[in-house]
């Protein structure tokens, strides 16, 4: 059964990349893949930071402003240069793989910390604590996005997305909303590098190569439910993308323990995406 | 309240496929005008909107609001002034946000979208008085995604939305060209009262001779870019229906 429990924890790590995927590809309808790069971030500054013995409670901070940047790069590039979104991501991405490199001084850096996130001890268990203290940030994490998708600020947000030529007659920049958006966006990825770094004990230069994949995934199981029982409560929608974070986890950890070999953990990955996302489709096909 | 003064615009200028849609446009509306533009396609009706309202940059001309110049001034900046309604429902409206979220951000156009939740009770309950007038028994429904309307429903909502705060100006461009006649009647019938209730000064374009024949105390006839009739309101008084047919002979 540990395996389960690695596997929820991994998926609770991977919600706050689900978050910040949702934001930008449902809220702002921008498929926006900065995130393998933004994520990778989000590790690479933790781990360094950790490295040189800095206060563990300057960590975070600064791992949102990284990925906040990082985006809001993305979002320069789509709005005031006009390049193409998906384009706009792959470039700021793929420079950010240098980047991280820079920042981490080599490929691979273990934390040895005796000092992080997971080392708050509320029960003796390791395993049983990560799980606490994850479940706990994650759900502070999901009420504040929940609460800013409820203000003022979070229905211009939302309406960005869904029709720009009102929001603007209504008085909201779109350019600046939609580097602000990407920005929130890469700053939820780079904080799900920052759980992850800590749970696992370092940071690697290769760690978000095909990460978008989970946050995609993720959403899209999120969004199949939310279609499915009509959802339209932005905090129901929340909850639904953080179970399909952990539901994508608990999947490919039972496909392992199936016996599939690791080398197709990616193939298994991509075909079950596929699968939620034709799903819905193939019912469909069969009530006609 | 509106003033162009000599405005053109060209598309694609230099480019093999150049065309000018206004050329040399200079128009005054007054305060509280009611002003309807009609022409046959491509007269630069929609041009001559947009440029008002900021969405087109023009290429050569002024345009000034309330006095100011607002050459310079975007779309989302002259929402200070300005409220659309828009051709096509979809786009004055978000579907995927409840009629009362919609409301929420129409009430807040000439204000800053802060960081604090906006929809309490009391604004519940202002946007369901206020959308109680048009009869259509959407009152009860304020909670249900934009998007399950129908286009004449969302059309007649961002009528409404538009006197939620300060409105100066309203423009409407062809706001019926896609609903069916009853609808249509709903929608020109609510902008013509919340027109003369608040006294927006409005521009209309339509190309229904008879709603331009109604409603409006001025009426403009474009071609090829320029005005090439304009109708105060005592002689549009004098105007029969059938005048307007013989200008589009």
């Amino acid at each position: 059964m540990d395996f389960l429990l690695t596997a929820i924890i991994q998926g609770l790590c991977f919600s706050a990349i689900a978050l910040g995927i949702y934001i930008s590809m449902k809220i702002f309808n921008i498929p926006d893949i900065t995130t393998d790069g933004s994520y990778t971030l989000g590790g690479v500054v933790t781990a360094i930071t950790l490295a040189h013995s800095l206060s563990f409670y300057i960590v975070l901070p600064l791992v949102i402003v990284a990925g906040a940047i990082a985006g809001a790069l993305t979002g320069l590039i789509h709005t005031k240069l006009k390049v193409n979104a998906l384009l706009a991501g792959i470039l700021v991405m793929t420079a950010l793989y240098s980047v991280n490199l820079i920042i981490l001084g080599r490929s691979n850096l273990p934390l040895n910390s005796d000092h992080t996130l997971f080392t708050i001890g509320l029960v003796s268990d390791a395993n049983q604590n990560t799980l606490i203290v994850l479940v706990i940030f994650i759900t502070l994490l999901t009420l504040l996005i929940g609460y800013l998708l409820k203000t003022d600020f979070g229905l211009a947000m939302r309406a960005t997305g869904n029709s720009e030529s009102m929001i603007r007659a209504l008085g909201v920049n779109t350019d600046r909303m939609k580097i602000v958006g990407l920005a929130i966006a890469n700053a939820l990825t780079a904080t799900g590098g920052y759980l992850i770094t800590q749970f696992q004990g370092y940071a690697d230069i290769s760690m978000g190569i095909g990460v978008v994949i989970f946050g995609l995934g993720s959403v899209i199981i999120g969004e199949t439910l939310i279609n499915w029982f009509s959802i339209t409560s932005i905090w129901v929608s929340l909850v639904l993308v953080l179970l399909g974070a952990v539901l994508f986890q608990l999947v490919l950890a039972l496909t392992l323990s199936l016996g599939v070999d690791a080398n197709l953990l990616k193939l298994v990955t991509s075909v079950f995406v596929l699968l939620i996302v034709t799903l819905p489709r193939l019912n469909l096909l069969k009530a006609s | 309240m509106i003033e162009l003064i000599s405005v053109y615009k060209t598309f694609n200028k230099g480019k093999p496929n150049e065309v000018s849609a206004l050329n040399g446009v200079d128009l005054h509306i007054t305060r509280g005008e009611f002003a309807v533009i009609v022409g046959s396609n491509g007269s630069g009706k929609s041009t001559l909107l947009n440029i008002i309202a900021g969405s087109i940059q023009l290429t050569t001309g002024t345009v000034s609001l309330d006095g100011g110049n607002v050459n310079k001034l975007p779309d989302y900046q002259r929402s200070r002034w300005i409220a659309r309604v828009f051709q096509n429902p979809l786009s004055g409206t978000a579907p995927d946000l409840s009629i009362l979220d919609n409301f929420r951000l129409a009430a807040l156009r000439t204000q800053k979208k802060g960081l604090s939740i906006g929809v309490n009770s009391a604004f519940i309950q202002q946007v369901k008085d206020r959308i109680a007038i048009l009869n259509l028994g959407l009152e009860n429904k304020v909670n249900q995604p934009m998007g399950t309307l129908s286009g004449g429903q969302r059309q007649a909502l961002t009528l409404l939305m538009s006197v939620m705060d300060e409105c100066k100006i309203l423009l409407l461009d062809e706001p019926t060209a896609a609903l069916d006649p009853r609808s249509a009647d709903i929608v020109m019938r609510t902008a013509d009262e919340l027109i003369k209730d608040f006294k927006l000064t409005s521009i209309l374009i339509t190309h229904n001779l008879k709603d331009a024949f109604t409603y409006g105390n001025r009426i403009i006839q474009m071609s090829e870019g320029k005005i090439i009739r304009d109708v105060d309101a005592k002689a549009k008084s004098q105007l029969k229906q059938t005048d307007l047919f013989e200008w589009f002979a």
